[in-house]
C-alpha cells in the first residue's frame, strides 16, 4: 500500500516524455539564448531550434511550418483564435456558433465576446455527445463568421464529425476553429483535409511539457487573420509577441516528433486496455452506464457512472493509489455536477456518479488490472454504504420520492 | 485537498453502517439531502422507552468522503444521549472535530438536518402513539 501510484488522469495532463525532456534540457544553459536576438550565434542558435521545432509541428498536423504560432497552451490558443477572429472580421458578422460541451476556455471566451457585441449560439448535443448536423447548418446566418468545435470532448473522449462540420463552413462560408487539445497527436488531426482553418492545440496533453501550445491559422484559400492579443515585440509574425519560451518548444517540437512515430501504436494498445477495463466494469457491477457515443471517441478515454454512488466519494476509497476525475463537483462551490455530462442529457444523479479514466503511453496493463479490482471494491463499498442503492435495490421508485433540495 | 485523519478513519472504516427497522414505534428515520444535489443521508435513532436515551444509532449516506464521514461522528456522537441533548449537536461541532474544509460545510449541515429529522420523526410517531392511548 502507498508504494503503487497509476495514474489515469492523461486528459488532465501527460507525463513530459524522457526523450523530450532529454532534447530540452540543452536549451535552459548551453543553448540559452532569445530566439529574436539577431546578431549573435546564441540568438541563432535559439531561433534555428525553434524553427526546427515549428517544423516538427507542422509536419504532426499536415501543415505549413508558417501556418503555425506558439503560444502558452491551448487556453490562449482557443482565446487567440475566437477574440482574434471576432475583431478582425467584425465588418462581416458578430455571430459565432458553438456547442454546449466545448472547454471553458471556449465558452467563457463567447461569454466576454457577448459582452462585447458578439451575438453566439450555443447548441445542444445529442444524448450521445455528438452535435446535429442539421442544427449546425440551420443555426447559420448572414452575420456568422465562425463555428467553433472541439475536435475531441475532454471528459467523454467523444470526437465531433469534423469533416461534415467543415463541409457545411465551406459551403456557407464561414470560418471552422477547433480547439483539438485532446486529439492531437494521438490521432490523425489534419485541419486542412477537413476545412479546418484555425486549430488550437497544446504540448503538455501529448507528452510534452506544460506551458506550450501553437495555435494553427489557415494561410492559403483561405487566407486567414486574426488580431493579436498581445502587444509587444510583435513575435510570431505580429500575432503573439512575447518572447519564445525556447525549451518549450523544442520539447513540443520533440514531443510531435514521436508522436507522429508512435500515435498509432499508442492508440491500439491503449484502446484494447480502454476495452478491458470498460468490459470488467460491466460484467462484474451492475447498473454501469459509459457516456457517450462509444463509436466516435478517443481511443484512451471512457467516462462510466456507477448508478447511486457518488463519484468523488467513490474516488476517495482508492485515490491514494489512482488518479483520475470526476464528473461531480462536489468539491466545487456551485455543487453542480459536469456541464458536459448535463449537456448530453444525462440527469444529475448519473452526472454526480461518473469517473473519468483517461490512460496514456505509459499505462501498463497491470495498471489497468489494479484499477479494475480497486474500483470494483470501491463501488460496492460506497454502494453497501449508500441508501439510495438500498432503495434501488428494494424497488424503491426514487424519482417519487420528494427528495429535500438544499 | 487533504483531509484530516479522523476524517479519512471515519470513511474508511465507518462506525454504524446499517438499517434500523423504521416501523418500530421507537425508531426515528431521517432522509435528507437529494441525488441530484450529490448527497442523500438517510439516519436513524433507535430510542430506549425507560430511559429516553438513544440506544443505538445506525446511517447510510450517498456523497463525498465528508458527508460520509459527517454522518458516521453524528451515529457515533448520538449513542447514550437523550432526545434533548442530541438536538444540541451543532453542524460547527462536526467541522471542527473533522476539520472540514470550507467547500464541504454543507456535509456537516446535513448530518445536522438528518438528526433533527430523525428527532423529529421518533417524536412524531410518539406523540400520535400516545394519542393514539390515550382515546382507546
Amino acid at each position: 500500500m502507498g508504494a503503487r501510484k497509476i495514474y489515469l488522469d492523461n486528459n488532465s495532463t501527460t507525463p513530459c516524455d524522457p526523450r523530450v525532456v532529454e532534447a530540452m534540457v540543452p536549451y535552459f544553459y548551453e543553448h540559452h539564448g532569445n530566439a529574436a536576438s539577431r546578431n549573435h550565434p546564441f540568438g541563432w542558435e535559439a531561433e534555428e531550434a525553434v524553427d526546427y521545432a515549428r517544423e516538427q509541428v507542422a509536419k504532426l498536423i499536415n501543415v505549413d511550418p508558417k501556418e503555425i504560432i506558439f503560444t502558452s497552451g491551448a487556453t490562449e490558443g482557443d482565446n487567440l483564435a475566437l477574440k482574434g477572429v471576432y475583431e478582425m472580421y467584425s465588418r462581416k458578422g458578430n455571430h459565432i456558433i458553438t456547442p454546449k460541451t466545448e472547454h471553458k476556455a471556449v465558452l467563457d471566451t463567447c461569454k466576454r465576446l457577448e459582452k462585447q457585441g458578439a451575438e453566439v449560439t450555443y447548441l445542444d448535443v445529442k444524448p450521445d455527445g455528438l452535435i446535429d448536423l442539421a442544427e449546425l447548418e440551420a443555426a447559420i446566418k448572414p452575420n456568422t463568421i465562425m463555428v467553433s468545435v472541439m475536435w475531441a470532448n475532454n471528459e467523454t473522449g467523444v470526437i465531433q464529425p469534423m469533416k461534415e462540420i467543415g463541409e457545411i463552413c465551406a459551403k456557407h462560408g464561414v470560418l471552422f476553429f477547433s480547439d483539438a487539445t485532446q486529439a492531437v497527436g494521438k490521432i490523425k488531426t489534419h485541419p486542412k483535409e477537413l476545412g479546418i482553418h484555425l486549430m488550437a492545440f497544446t504540448a503538455h496533453k501529448m507528452y510534452g511539457p506544460k506551458g506550450v501550445g501553437a495555435l494553427y491559422v489557415s494561410r492559403k484559400s483561405p487566407r486567414v487573420k486574426v488580431t493579436a492579443q498581445m502587444d509587444g515585440g510583435g513575435h510570431e509574425r505580429g500575432m503573439r509577441s512575447g518572447t519564445l519560451n525556447v525549451p518549450g518548444i523544442v520539447g513540443f517540437g520533440k514531443a510531435a516528433e514521436i508522436a507522429l512515430q508512435e500515435m498509432e501504436q499508442d492508440a491500439e494498445r491503449l484502446s484494447k486496455l480502454r476495452d478491458k477495463l470498460e468490459k470488467a466494469m460491466f460484467n462484474e457491477l451492475e447498473e454501469v452506464y459509459v457516456n457517450g457515443n462509444v463509436n466516435h471517441r478517443m481511443p484512451h478515454v471512457t467516462n462510466i457512472s456507477f448508478k447511486h454512488v457518488e463519484g468523488e466519494g467513490l474516488m476517495m476509497t482508492f485515490n491514494q493509489e489512482i488518479a483520475l476525475s470526476s464528473g461531480s463537483a462536489c468539491t466545487s462551490a456551485s455543487l453542480e455536477p459536469s456541464y458536459v455530462l448535463v449537456a448530453l442529457g444525462l440527469g444529475d444523479d448519473l452526472a454526480h456518479s461518473s469517473l473519468r479514466f483517461s490512460l496514456g503511453r505509459f499505462t501498463t496493463e497491470e495498471d489497468v488490472n489494479y484499477a479494475i479490482e480497486a474500483v470494483k471494491k470501491g463501488v460496492n463499498h460506497m454502494r453497501d454504504l449508500s441508501p439510495i442503492w438500498e432503495m434501488y435495490k428494494e424497488g424503491v421508485d426514487l424519482t417519487k420520492i420528494e427528495w429535500a433540495e438544499h | 485537498m487533504a483531509y484530516s485523519n479522523k476524517l479519512l478513519d471515519h470513511f474508511k472504516n465507518p462506525r454504524n453502517v446499517g438499517t434500523l427497522d423504521k416501523a418500530k414505534k421507537n425508531v426515528g428515520t431521517g432522509l435528507v439531502g437529494a441525488p441530484e444535489c450529490g448527497d442523500v443521508m438517510r439516519l436513524q435513532i433507535e430510542v430506549d422507552d425507560a430511559t429516553g436515551m438513544i440506544q443505538d444509532a445506525k446511517f447510510k449516506t450517498f456523497g463525498c468522503g465528508s458527508a460520509i464521514a459527517s454522518s458516521s461522528l453524528a451515529t457515533e456522537w448520538l449513542k447514550g444521549k437523550t432526545v434533548d441533548q442530541a438536538l444540541s449537536i451543532d453542524n460547527m461541532d462536526i467541522v471542527e472535530e473533522l476539520a472540514l474544509p470550507p467547500v464541504k460545510i454543507h456535509c456537516s449541515v446535513l448530518a445536522e438536518d438528518a438528526i433533527k429529522a430523525a428527532i423529529a420523526d421518533y417524536k412524531e410517531k410518539n406523540k400520535v402513539a400516545a394519542e393514539a392511548n390515550a382515546t382507546a
